[in-house]
């Protein structure tokens, strides 16, 4: 599958959320652990080879599932191939949870359900719903169900 | 650079809902050629298929920091999804009308994750104001909240209490992660653990709770409302911190003015959108 790999990179250069060096251990038997400098970028996580200016490597973080291993390791799966694990080997337990929240909350699909969330709790304290003086509560990616019609009215 | 293309291009076909599909016509790098191909833009991700019924898409373009802009074109409708780094390409597409050309375009120049995060942000600011109304705490210097905000994603041995607000609710967002579960308002039921939808599930070692009970979770009725054994918002979406050498703020997309304030970007977009609409209208 083709993807735009120069922009890519060139993302991977933009501040990050976090950063760190950890260990990290690809999925596949026989891979082992190595020292990665770790870039959390939006919905990315991008890996490189410490002092290294392009990434080795760049997972998108939809459709995945992270689950402490163990005290400071915790572990990153898509949801098509579960078995297949990315290993992370933090300093300290309170990075791996740091590591573990960020990770969870960096999905494009997460950020959806909390805007429906929140709009949907606004509407019902205010009978209003907030997106309307934006002019974008007919925006797709704002629906609140799956089959994308906009708000009800508010009751009268 | 090594990317999970696999899992990548399942995210383009697995069950959440696309936000915009459709046929267009996109000009190849190197034949030069438009060729007609099934699109389908899903956050801030825009795949293409040979064909609407194919299951693999041939390609995938990342959106993340682009700008989307009418071009010079034989072409009719044609616009250019452009991007702010060296020898970027430019991907030229065209609809195959003046209604598809400008909704492309809007939807395109609106997939970034930044924009959604502005807008996540802006309802949760406004969700906070009316819940400090609602609950009567007083003094809550914004400031104060925003470091409060920082420190949530470390797990706590009490729940701070602001005021006399209940101890299942506090005047900030603070839910244990493991603890965070929506559903669909068609389900109407509360899930735990692996919830399909969500895509995202972890399991639930005793250490990931921050010392408060755990929640079902808010249920949602079929009507739209939220009921739940207490309130809790979601956890608050990640903050930028910044400093990677680079000064340029996080939230800014190349061209977009340099602010933080939502209606002011929002504003901006739909002025680009506008301007837009004059040039084609002009070119006629």
């Amino acid at each position: 599958m083709r993807f735009n790999e120069k922009e890519l990179v060139s993302l991977s250069r933009q501040p990050s959320e976090r950063a760190a060096e950890l260990g990290m251990r690809g999925p596949k038997k026989g891979d082992v652990v190595k020292k990665r400098l770790v870039k959390l970028i939006v919905n990315f996580l991008f890996y490189f080879r410490t002092d290294e200016e392009e990434p080795v490597g760049a997972l998108l973080l939809e459709q995945c599932r992270v689950e402490r291993e163990d005290d400071l390791a915790f572990s990153i799966a898509f949801l098509d191939e579960a078995e297949r694990k990315y290993l992370f080997e933090c300093d300290t337990q309170e990075q791996c949870l740091d590591w573990i929240d960020s990770i969870i909350k960096a999905s494009y699909e997460f950020m959806r359900k909390n805007l429906i969330f929140y709009r949907t709790e606004i509407h019902r304290l205010t009978g209003k719903d907030p997106l309307e003086q934006y002019g974008i509560s007919d925006e797709t990616r704002f629906q609140v169900n799956t089959s994308l019609q906009p708000l009800p009215a508010p009751p009268t | 650079m090594k990317l999970n293309e696999r899992s990548v291009a399942h995210y383009a076909t697995c069950e959440s809902p696309p936000d915009k599909t459709g046929f267009l016509f996109k000009k190849g790098e190197r034949n030069t050629a438009y060729h007609r191909r099934w699109f389908i833009l899903k956050g801030n991700m825009l795949f293409y298929f040979e064909e609407r019924e194919s299951k693999e898409p041939i390609g995938v373009i990342v959106l993340e920091g682009c700008t989307v802009e009418l071009c010079e074109s034989a072409e009719e409708f044609a616009f250019a999804i452009k991007f702010d780094c060296a020898r970027a390409r430019i991907y030229k597409m065209a609809s195959e009308s003046q209604v598809g050309m400008e909704s492309w375009v809007k939807a395109l120049s609106r997939a970034s994750f930044d924009y959604m995060r502005l807008v996540v942000r802006e309802l949760e600011q406004q969700l906070e104001e009316l819940q400090e109304g609602a609950w009567g705490v007083q003094g809550k210097a914004k400031s104060s909240k925003k470091q409060q905000h920082q420190q949530q994603s470390r797990p706590k041995s009490t729940v701070s209490t602001g005021g006399a607000l209940a101890a299942s609710s506090s005047s900030q967002p603070q839910v244990p992660p493991a603890a965070l579960t929506l559903s669909q308002p068609e389900n109407a039921q509360p899930q735990t653990g692996l919830a399909k939808e969500n895509g995202v599930a972890w399991s639930k070692p005793s250490t990931l709770t921050n010392g408060v009970p755990e929640t079902p979770g808010v249920v949602w009725e079929a009507d739209g409302s939220a009921r739940g054994d207490s309130f809790r918002p979601p956890p608050v979406p990640p903050r930028r911190r910044g400093g990677e050498g680079s000064a340029q703020g996080s939230l800014e997309s190349p061209v977009s003015p340099e602010t933080v304030c939502f209606s002011k970007l929002h504003d901006w977009y739909g002025k680009e959108v506008a301007e837009l609409r004059i040039e084609w209208l002009q070119g006629q």
